[in-house]
C-alpha cells in the first residue's frame, strides 16, 4: 500500500517535471526572436508545503493547503483580503507555527527574508544601519546593497526623512544583503503610488533575475501579479483554486494584448463572473480594467 | 479715481532706483526691530516687575520683613559667595539631588526594564510597586528618621523613593510599547537576545524613558527641600531654614532662586540628552534644523 502511493507520487513529480519542461519551451517559444532567458544562477530552495492548516480562535484560515514551488520560481499569491494569503507567507517565514501539516525546504536551513507591507525601518538607526542590521558590521555590503537600490547617496539619513518608495527600497535592500534563498514579500508596494510600485516592480523583478533566489509575493493587484509572477496562486476560503503559469515574456508590457486577456480571465474569475470576448476593436481596454480592478477592491 | 491714474503715469524706474537704499537699510532696520522683539521682550515683564519690586520697597510700602529688597537680595547673594557658604551649601545639595537620583532613577530603570521584559517580572512585582507608588514618598519622613536617624541616609533614601516611581513607570510603559512590527523584523533577520535589546527593545523605549528621566528631575528639588528642612547641617534648604530663624528674608530668598536656578539647569540637561539620543525622531529633527 506504502509502496504504492510512493510510486505515484514519483510519477505525479515526473509528469510535473515533464509538464515543466513543456511550459518552459511554450514559453520560449513564445518569446520567440526576443531577448533570450537571462542565465539565472539557482541559489534558491524549493518549498514545499503539505496539508498546511491554520485556525485563530476556532476560524479555519487555511484549509489543508498544498503547494510546491520550484527553486528560483516566483510564485504570486492572490486572493481576496482575509482570504489566508498572508498566514500563508507568514507561515512560510516561520512567523507563526501552523497547526496541522508539514513546511519543507530543499535548501538545509535556508536563508528567508521578509518584506514587510510596512518597510519596518528602525527609525533611530541611519538608512545604512539600518541595511547592516544582523550582519555583524559588515557595513561595505550594506553599502552596495543601497547602491542596488540606488540610494547610496541617503545612507547617513534618517528613514523618517525618506519618501514612502524609498523607505520600501532600504527595505528591499535589507533582505537582498544577506543573499536569501526565499524572498517572501507581504504586499510590499500596497501603500505605494502608482509610479512608484511599476518602479518598483521592475526593481524587484531585475534583482531577482540577477540574484536567481526564489520569490513569493502576495498581493491583491492582478496587474502586479501578471507582471511578476512565474505562477499565480489564487487562494479562496483557505484554499488553492487556481494555480496559473505565465508565459509572458519579460520585461511585459502592460498594454500587452496577451496581458490585458489574463488580467481579464483573473478578475473574472476571481469575481466569479464570465470574462469578456476579447474584443480587437475595443482598443484600450485599460480604463474598464481600472474600473474592474476597483469594484474589486471594494 | 484722481490719484490712479497719477500713480499710472509716474515712472516706476525712478522710484525704483531712488527707493533701493532706503529700502535696504529699513529692511535691515526691521531686522534688528525682530531680533530685539525676539530676544528683548521676554525680559521685559520681569524686568518691570523687578523695578516696581524695588520701588515698593525703597518707599516703605513693602516691609522688608515680608519681602526684601531685590537689591539686598543681590547683595547677600553676592556677600555668601564671597564667603564661600553659597559654594558649600550648593555643592552639598547638588550632590544629594545627583546622588539620590542615580540611586532612586537606576533602580527604576533596572527594574523597569526587568518587569518591561519578563511577564514573569511583571506578575511578581507590579502590584507591590503599584501600591508603594501611591504612597507620597513624603509622608514617610517620620518613619524615615526613625530608620535612618536624621542622618545624609534619610535625605538620600526620601530623594531616591521619590525619584524611582516616574522612571520605572515610564522605563515599564517605554518597553511595553515598543512596536511589536520592529521586533518580529528584528527576530526574522536574526536578532536575538542581548542584541535585539540593544538595536530595538531599548531605543525604541527611549523617548518613554526620557519623559520618566525629565518627571523625576523635576521631582528631585521638591523632595530636596523638604528633605533638607530635616535637621541638616549644609544645603540650600538647611541655608533657608537657617535664615528663617533669623529673620534673614534676603538669605531666604537667595535659596529659593538658587532652587529655581539648579532646576532650571536639570532641565536644560535633560533636553540636551533628548535631543542628542532622540536625534532619529521626527519631532527633534525639526527643532535642530529650526
Amino acid at each position: 500500500m506504502n509502496a504504492g502511493i510512493q510510486s505515484l507520487y514519483l510519477a505525479r513529480t515526473e509528469l510535473m517535471q515533464l509538464k515543466q519542461e513543456l511550459d518552459q519551451d511554450a514559453a520560449q517559444e513564445f518569446s520567440g526572436t526576443a531577448s533570450p532567458p537571462p542565465a539565472v544562477s539557482k541559489t534558491g530552495t524549493a518549498v514545499r508545503l503539505h496539508g498546511l492548516e491554520k485556525a485563530y480562535q476556532g476560524r479555519a484560515i487555511l484549509k489543508s493547503l498544498h503547494l510546491e514551488i520550484d527553486a528560483g520560481e516566483f510564485v504570486v499569491v492572490i486572493g481576496r483580503s482575509g482570504c489566508g494569503k498572508s498566514t500563508l507567507l507568514r507561515l512560510i517565514a516561520g512567523l507563526e507555527q501552523a497547526d496541522a501539516g508539514t513546511l519543507e525546504f530543499s535548501a538545509a536551513d535556508p536563508a528567508i527574508r521578509v518584506m514587510f507591507q510596512d518597510s519596518r525601518l528602525l527609525p533611530w538607526k541611519s538608512v545604512l544601519d539600518n541595511v547592516a542590521l544582523g550582519l555583524d558590521g559588515q557595513t561595505r555590503l550594506a553599502q552596495q546593497a543601497l547602491a542596488n537600490v540606488a540610494l547610496a547617496d541617503r545612507a547617513r539619513e534618517w528613514p523618517a526623512v525618506l519618501s514612502g518608495g524609498q523607505r520600501q527600497r532600504v527595505a528591499l535592500a535589507r533582505a537582498l544583503v544577506h543573499e536569501p534563498a526565499l524572498l517572501l514579500l507581504d504586499e510590499p508596494l500596497g501603500a505605494l503610488d502608482a509610479l512608484t510600485r511599476i518602479e518598483m516592480q521592475t526593481l524587484i523583478e531585475d534583482l531577482w533575475q540577477e540574484r536567481g533566489f526564489t520569490a513569493v509575493l502576495v498581493t491583491h493587484d492582478v496587474q502586479e501579479a501578471i507582471a511578476l509572477a512565474d505562477r499565480m496562486i489564487l487562494i479562496e476560503d483557505g484554499q488553492i483554486t487556481l494555480d496559473q503559469r505565465v508565459h509572458l515574456p519579460r520585461p511585459r508590457q502592460r498594454g500587452h494584448a496577451e496581458f490585458a486577456a489574463l488580467e481579464d480571465k483573473i478578475l473574472a474569475r476571481i469575481l466569479n463572473r464570465p470574462a469578456r470576448a476579447p474584443d480587437a476593436d475595443l482598443g484600450d481596454l485599460s480604463l474598464l480594467k481600472t474600473v474592474n480592478q476597483v469594484t474589486w477592491a471594494i | 479715481m484722481g490719484t490712479l491714474t497719477r500713480d499710472f503715469h509716474h515712472p516706476p524706474q525712478t522710484a525704483a532706483t531712488a527707493d533701493v537704499a532706503p529700502a535696504a537699510a529699513s529692511a535691515r532696520l526691521l531686522r534688528q526691530w525682530t531680533w530685539l522683539r525676539q530676544h528683548l521682550l521676554p525680559w521685559l515683564v520681569p524686568l518691570l516687575l523687578l523695578s516696581s519690586w524695588q520701588l515698593a520697597s525703597q518707599t516703605g510700602w513693602l516691609s522688608s520683613r515680608i519681602l526684601p529688597e531685590p537689591w539686598a537680595v543681590a547683595r547677600a547673594f553676592w556677600s555668601l559667595s564671597v564667603s564661600g557658604e553659597l559654594f558649600l551649601h550648593a555643592k552639598t545639595s547638588l550632590w544629594r539631588a545627583t546622588s539620590g537620583f542615580l540611586i532612586g532613577g537606576g533602580l527604576g530603570l533596572l527594574l523597569g526594564l526587568l518587569t518591561g521584559t519578563f511577564r514573569v517580572a511583571e506578575t511578581l512585582l507590579d502590584t507591590t510597586l503599584q501600591m508603594i507608588r501611591n504612597i507620597p514618598a513624603l509622608a514617610l519622613i517620620p518613619l524615615v528618621i526613625l530608620w535612618f536617624g536624621i542622618d545624609e541616609s534619610a535625605k538620600l533614601f526620601l530623594v531616591s523613593v521619590g525619584v524611582f516611581f516616574p522612571v520605572y513607570l515610564n522605563t515599564f510603559h517605554g518597553i511595553r510599547s515598543v512596536d511589536a512590527g520592529l521586533i518580529e523584523m528584528a527576530r526574522s533577520y536574526g536578532l536575538s537576545g542581548w542584541s535585539l535589546y540593544r538595536d530595538v527593545i531599548l531605543p525604541g523605549a527611549l523617548p518613554s524613558i526620557l519623559v520618566g528621566v525629565r518627571f523625576a528631575l523635576g521631582l528631585v528639588w521638591v523632595l530636596l527641600i523638604v528633605a533638607e528642612t530635616i535637621s541638616a547641617q549644609a544645603g540650600i534648604g538647611y541655608m533657608t531654614m537657617n535664615a528663617r530663624e533669623f529673620l534673614q528674608t534676603d538669605v531666604v530668598l537667595v535659596g529659593i532662586l538658587l532652587y529655581a536656578l539648579l532646576g532650571k539647569l536639570a532641565d536644560v540637561l535633560s533636553r540636551r540628552l533628548e535631543t542628542h539620543w532622540l536625534r532619529w525622531h521626527p519631532s527633534y529633527q525639526s527643532r535642530s534644523k529650526r
